[in-house]
């Protein structure tokens, strides 16, 4: 295991998921808060559709009203009117249903509230996310979510057992994804897929490139040499932490790294110089440990062998 | 070749920091698509970056490996884990072409799945055929047991003691009443969303799907006996029959639907219980798409047809076909669900 991995094992939410072409990746399953705020989103954005249209249709409504007024025909008039109600009908069940399977099955697999927190769906086993996962996990919604919030807002005036009840239902499946190590809900269960978080990593430089003066010989140059005994203390998780404090570059971690490191390899010729005895010392360690990584050994950190 | 090594005056010191300048065009390239697609500008990648995401896919996964293990660049791994992960979510993302789904979702696949939960259809149906008769006995014994299975408002002039011609009348001779279409609709709404939850409260290992089923199909025995006092039993199935066939069928796969959900939870077999749920539901959500389909096709015939046909004869010659109609293409189409993947 290799530093960058002791260092995921840590954070509790990092799982590895194979891919089909047999490569492992690290992943992160996405936070109970971030699932909650994006549902809160979708509901929201789901709530002001539904009215926004119900207004829309109203709208229409009324003017066909006013159109049948006006040429005191009945038949058509009616006939509007009914045509209307069955789109309202229509797009009422569409909302309801279809919000979240049409969002999830686009290439983004997240709803809109997904996209905001930042999160999305994936297939469990690493492969490919189908449409019949999508529609598995949304189809169980309704009786997390649909199903209960109208029981609550009913039987709360009619009686205490029933609100009891259905609150009871409504708390099983809303906390059902802090029972589980990964933040599955009951509809995850069903299809097989998670919530995971959706990365970004920009590339940094590399570490080791120099700009050589235009003219020169471009060859790598060291100021500072190490002998193999002074290079052989440190292992892959000192060399990171290392790379860490050259890319953030602070002066005062790169004088304390500096004295550790001066102190344990009994050198203190980088005076005034720190930050190029550092990035020297790591170029020449990182040089040194993947010669050995090629050769099949890995030194993990410095109280292991080799 | 590439754009980093025509800047001749940047040398890496590295072994594998020169690999990485040797492909980090490749890996930019890759970003710079998968960016473009999660940000849903489909139409802004031009057909030469598509044809390559795959390919580009893999040269990225295979740097990802030679990297692992060759290179110690912190930065350089997590970068390439991040985008080797949000390529595999563009490259293993819902397949976007919602038509092909379609396509073989009627073309065989539908019919797949429903023939996959043959035994749980079997046992809903054996629970709905006993939903009726209980239904029907407990009416049977005590007729107010009617009014616990169906309210007074909803029973209108279907009650108890009601005379012959009037429960005639309920099932005929209302040809030309109005909003038949906004009637289809609401049916077709209310009918959907119980199935669905018949469906999902397979969840609860099925128990709930169960009672479900006998408590709908109770209502409809405690009413046939009602018609059979007065001796209109073939006129009412006739009646039911035309959408009822449909109908019925459609709540009898969401049912079965859900019980296989309740059973893979409940008897996982040697499978891990989560991989047989989720076997479970991915084939159940198959069948329930269907459902919704067939509830539409039930609310059109029951909106509209029902209402236009007046006599039982007709009404039993339009059930009896549909149910030939979807038993033939459950159970003896075969399609081309052996191309599915």
């Amino acid at each position: 295991m290799n530093a960058a991995a002791i260092r995921r094992a840590r954070t509790r939410k990092e799982r590895i998921l194979l891919t089909p072409e047999g490569i492992s990746l690290p992943v992160t399953v996405a936070g109970r808060g971030a699932r909650a705020g994006a549902l809160m989103l979708d509901l929201i954005f789901i709530a002001l559709l539904m009215i926004g249209s119900t207004l829309a249709l109203a709208q229409i409504a009324g003017g066909a009203g006013q159109f049948m007024r006006e040429a005191k025909g009945g038949g058509a008039g009616a006939q509007v009117l009914q045509f209307l109600m069955i789109v309202w009908i229509v797009i009422m069940f569409l909302f309801r249903n279809v919000y979240f399977l049409y969002f999830e099955l686009g290439p983004r697999g997240a709803t809109p509230g997904k996209r905001l927190t930042g999160i999305r769906i994936a297939a469990r086993d690493g492969g490919r996310l189908t449409a019949e996962m999508v529609i598995a996990r949304n189809l169980l919604r309704d009786i997390e979510l649909f199903l209960p919030i109208p029981l609550i807002m009913m039987a709360g005036a009619e009686s205490g057992m029933a609100w009891l009840a259905a609150t009871g239902w409504f708390a099983i499946f809303m906390l059902f994804p802090l029972f589980n190590r990964d933040g599955l809900r009951a509809g995850d269960v069903i299809a097989g897929s998670w919530v995971l978080e959706r990365p970004r990593q920009k590339l940094e430089a590399a570490m080791t490139v120099q700009q050589a003066p235009p003219g020169e010989e471009a060859a790598p140059t060291h100021k500072f040499r190490f002998e193999d005994a002074e290079l052989a203390v440190y292992g892959e998780f000192e060399l990171q932490s290392l790379e860490r404090v050259l890319r953030e570059d602070r002066a005062d971690s790169i004088e304390t790294v500096y004295h550790t490191i001066a102190a344990k390899i009994g050198r203190n010729d980088g005076w005034g110089d720190e930050r190029r005895f550092l990035s020297d010392y790591y170029t020449q360690l990182r040089a040194r440990l993947e010669a050995g990584m090629r050769m099949g050994r890995r030194k993990a950190d410095k109280h292991s062998g080799h | 070749m590439n754009a980093v090594t025509t800047h001749a005056i940047e040398v890496a010191a590295l072994r594998s920091d020169r690999f990485r300048m040797d492909r980090e065009a490749d890996w930019q390239r890759l970003e710079a698509i998968v960016t473009r697609m999660e940000k849903g500008r489909l139409r802004g990648i031009s057909d030469d970056d598509l044809l390559a995401l795959p390919g580009l896919y893999r040269t990225v996964a295979s740097s990802l490996s030679i990297a692992r293990e060759t290179s110690l660049d912190a930065a350089t791994l997590s970068y390439l884990e991040a985008l080797v992960q949000r390529a595999w979510f563009v490259v293993y993302g819902p397949r976007s072409s919602l038509t092909e789904w379609l396509r073989t979702f009627l073309g065989g696949g539908w019919s797949a799945a429903v023939r996959a939960i043959g035994l749980d259809i079997v046992v809903a149906l054996a629970v709905m055929v006993a939903g009726v008769a209980v239904g029907w006995l407990l009416v049977s014994h005590d007729p107010e047991w009617y009014f616990s299975l169906m309210s007074r408002e909803m029973a209108g002039p279907r009650v108890p003691g009601a005379s012959a011609q009037a429960l005639r009348g309920t099932l005929f001779g209302d040809a030309k009443q109005d909003g038949m279409s906004v009637f289809a609709a609401q049916l077709f709404s209310n009918n959907a969303q119980v199935s669905i939850l018949a469906f999902a409260l397979g969840f609860a290992f099925g128990i709930p799907t169960l009672l479900l089923l006998v408590h709908n199909l109770a209502l409809l025995g405690a009413m046939a006996w009602l018609y059979n006092g007065a001796g209109l039993l073939p006129d009412f199935a006739g009646w039911i029959s035309v959408h009822g066939t449909t109908e019925l069928f459609a709540i009898l796969l969401a049912g079965a639907a859900g019980l296989h959900i309740g059973r893979a939870l409940a008897f996982p077999g040697d499978r891990p219980v989560l991989q047989a749920t989720a076997e479970a539901g991915r084939r159940s959500a198959v069948v329930m798409t269907g459902v919704v389909l067939m509830l539409v096709v039930a609310a059109l015939l029951e909106g509209f047809a029902r209402q236009l046909v007046d006599d039982t004869f007709g009404r039993f010659a339009i059930g009896g076909f549909m149910l030939a109609a979807w038993c033939a293409y459950f159970f003896a189409f075969r399609g081309n669900a052996g191309r599915r993947r």
